[in-house]
């Protein structure tokens, strides 16, 4: 396959799941927000947001004081924040087209229906808009390019591309996703483990629609050892860290198969997935957990940039 | 005014014979099954992705072309005299290329004058001496024909570089068969689904003296911002090739390669739909980023075929026009089949003093001009706009030709009002390899707003399904 088609079909992975994430980030601030926080000395919920999606210098630029109201903006319709909802979902839908012989009628449909929708979305006054409305909508959008790629997708070269984008994408989210908790609480440690704290690790797990799914698996109190165990080591949570990588390091696997030799990227995936696989959650802690994930998303940058190296750049011989 | 033009489908009140079915088909179709069918085409049209972009007008980019329904039909006889017509200026094309980048044969009889061709800007200096594989310079021929009578059919125009268009031939035919199958039963309609296939035959025919095993065949075009890339990808798709652009090509050790996820591919033939300009920055525009530095040197050492072949578009411009029934004569010692439509160019100049004399009668056009953009329409235009025209010709003579307002043939198409008719045109795709070819079927284009006679999907025409009847 083309270099080229490959990296379009990854970064509609990367776009598709990056989408997702956002909807997901908006909703834990749109819960966090419901929180009575004055007076308890907690940084402002919106800002944490920015933060973790590395969004906040640009939106800064933009808007300054983070309000509610243009944070939701910035992240869901804002074609200057490379990371919005709009500017992912109609990068998706760009790259989609450019490769449109690559995809299957339903996921074209899929990606182009989102876009389109999108676009009538756009055309509605924002006070008819709830914030609700639109990141369900995002959601149920994203699940329908997902299940159109896993029904009718050929299990070839490019379904590895596609898979590659999404499971790096998500491993880099869910790290952020987990951040957006420490900056949320960095300043008052005392409050760990109160009513408050456990408040809000409900509000993370929901987010991820992994509420219900931690209790099968773990049952009794939210901690924040149990939350952190089941997002960055459980290899039964789909959105784990873990299992995240492991799933790249698999299309790395079958790729390195259909094409018959090994390359730097299955190195790096591998080095990554048994540092994971050795990790207890204690030595996270130990580590300190914002400075574990600040690692984890650049060693997951760093993975990006040999599989880019190695398949999409066309520098291949 | 209906009078004055031939109706294909009415001869005063009576239908002809190939419409029959059709009349009993528009009857059994209230207003509102008609308008739910229309929304039915449009919604399939945008979901496959279907659009058409209008360079330089901004506006929606994804913009659908307008799709009529009602369909335009040839007998089998009409088609049998069209086909051989058009493949017989195809190859008359096709020599005349090979002879003008050789020896010149036709020049040094003073059958085309020489200025006309080694004066023209299309004509590619790099391509002198050298004769493509097969003696095909252009491998897919667009013949535009207009209709006049029940048996006049003129040329209008050749496109021997890359013309478009064919993807609306292919879908707008998949479209009327999914929603009106019964029509499809009542009336034999030739197919024209092989087009995909014997285009990629014809490509594959054509490979370079050192292509090893089955060819390689790619399309290249110049990026998804282009408006006809959605029918790059399409004849990509349905001929199973790579889609590629200028940097997924390379150049190395005298052949062409394309980047792949498993290191470099050979590629042999490549259907480019990029202008010449920007094909090699090495041998012609050195600003262009579309192109592959080097191609040109490979393609003339026999490593890798170019269709079209670079220079292609000195037999297509309006000047040239007028002599090709000179070269079915000259190179095929044959009569034309088909007849240009009678043409006076500006260059010459009694033909100038006749045109200035006459200038609300004509169609005035560019040499170089296509699309229907910088022309004048004589009878449609105000005296100021037929005026500030005679300006431009005046300054620079040699660069129009004018042609008689045609009374192009009209065909039943649906308008808001109902059913009415409008002008139509005919695009069919000769396709020129080891052997010529030609589908039952081309691009009919349809000029939708009442009386225009500018057919161009940039201003504002459609396009309908082209039936051949089987007999």
């Amino acid at each position: 396959m083309l270099s080229r088609t490959a990296d379009n079909l990854f970064w509609i992975g990367r776009y598709m799941e990056r989408a997702e994430m956002t909807a997901r980030l908006l909703e834990v601030g749109a819960r966090i927000a419901l929180l009575p926080s004055a007076g308890h000395g907690y940084r402002n919920e919106w800002e944490s947001l920015l933060q973790a999606s590395g969004t906040a210098a640009g939106f800064a630029a933009k808007y300054g004081d983070p309000v509610q109201r243009n944070i939701e903006s910035y992240l869901f319709f804002d074609r200057d924040n490379p990371s919005s909802i709009a500017s992912c979902l109609e990068r998706a839908r760009e790259n989609g087209r450019i490769v449109r012989t690559a995809l299957t009628s339903q996921v074209w449909d899929a990606l182009n229906t989102a876009f389109q929708e999108l676009r009538r979305i756009e055309r509605r006054p924002r006070s008819q808009l709830e914030l609700g409305e639109l990141t369900e909508w995002t959601m149920r959008h994203a699940a329908q390019v997902r299940g159109a790629i896993d029904t009718t997708l050929l299990r070839n070269d490019g379904y590895d591309f596609l898979g590659l984008g999404y499971r790096l994408e998500r491993a880099d989210n869910t790290a952020r996703l987990l951040d957006v908790k420490y900056y949320v609480l960095l300043p008052r440690a005392d409050y760990v483990g109160t009513g408050l704290d456990s408040y809000q690790w409900t509000t993370l797990l929901r987010a991820l629609s992994a509420h219900r799914a931690f209790h099968w698996a773990y049952g009794g109190d939210i901690t924040a050892a149990k939350v952190a165990d089941f997002l960055i080591l459980n290899r039964q949570c789909p959105r784990s860290l873990t299992t995240s990588v492991v799933g790249a390091a698999v299309h790395l696997d079958n790729l390195a198969v259909a094409y018959g030799r090994l390359t730097a990227a299955q190195d790096a995936a591998d080095a990554l997935r048994d540092e994971l696989a050795r990790l207890t959650i204690e030595a996270v802690f130990a580590e300190g957990l914002h400075e574990f994930l600040s690692r984890f998303i650049r060693r997951t940058a760093a993975l990006s940039a040999v599989v880019h190296d190695a398949y999409l750049s066309g520098e291949m011989r | 005014m209906g009078s004055a033009y031939f109706n294909e489908m009415f001869d005063g009140a009576t239908v002809r014979g190939p419409y029959a079915r059709l009349e009993d088909w528009t009857r059994a179709m209230p207003a509102e099954l008609r308008q739910m069918k229309q929304a039915e085409a449009e919604a399939l049209f945008r979901r496959i992705g279907i659009t058409f972009a209008v360079y330089g007008e901004g506006g929606d980019p994804d913009r659908l072309i307008p799709f009529d329904m009602f369909p335009r039909v040839f007998t089998q006889g009409e088609w049998r005299r069209l086909e051989r017509g058009i493949k017989q200026r195809a190859r008359a094309l096709n020599a005349f290329l090979v002879d003008v980048y050789g020896r010149g044969e036709i020049l040094r009889a003073g059958r085309i004058p020489a200025h006309l061709v080694y004066g023209n800007v299309a004509y590619e200096k790099a391509m002198v001496g050298f004769v493509p594989p097969k003696g095909v310079f252009s491998h897919i021929v667009g013949i535009d024909i207009v209709r006049t009578g029940p048996e006049e059919f003129f040329v209008l125009e050749d496109n021997c570089r890359t013309p478009s268009g064919v993807s609306y031939m292919l879908e707008t035919r998949e479209i009327m068969m999914r929603m009106f199958p019964a029509l499809f039963r009542e009336n034999r309609i030739e197919p024209v689904e092989a087009y995909s296939e014997l285009l990629r035959r014809t490509l594959a025919s054509v490979a370079p003296a050192r292509c090893e095993g089955e060819p390689t065949v790619v399309i290249l075009t110049p990026g998804h911002y282009n408006s006809a890339y959605y029918e790059h990808s399409f004849l990509a798709d349905l001929m199973g090739v790579e889609l590629v652009e200028g940097p997924d090509l390379f150049v190395e050790g005298g052949l062409c390669w394309m980047r792949t996820t498993e290191g470099p591919k050979r590629v042999d033939v490549i259907y480019r739909r990029i202008d010449d300009a920007f094909l090699d920055p090495l041998c012609f525009r050195p600003d262009s980023m579309l192109g592959v530095p080097g191609l040109m040197d490979v393609y003339r050492s026999g490593g890798v075929t170019i269709a079209s072949a670079p220079g292609a578009g000195v037999s297509d411009d309006k000047a040239v026009y007028t002599y090709v029934p000179e070269m079915v004569r000259f190179y095929l010692g044959e009569e034309p089949v088909l007849q240009n439509v009678p043409t006076w160019q500006c260059a010459k100049p009694e033909d100038l003093k006749h045109v200035l004399a006459h200038l609300s009668d004509l169609v005035v056009k560019e040499v170089h001009g296509s699309g229907g953009y910088g022309m004048l329409v004589g009878p449609k235009s105000t005296a100021a706009e037929v005026e500030a025209f005679r300006q431009k010709i005046l300054a620079d003579p040699e660069n129009y030709i004018a042609q008689p307002t045609l009374a192009l043939s009209t065909c039943p198409s649906f308008v808001a009002e109902g059913i009415a008719p409008r002008h139509v045109d005919l695009r069919p795709y000769c396709l020129v390899g080891e052997t010529i070819e030609l589908v039952p079927g081309g691009l009919t284009r349809v000029a939708l707003t009442e009386g225009s006679l500018v057919v161009n999907s940039s201003q504002g025409g459609g396009v309908k399904d082209t039936w051949v009847l089987a007999e």
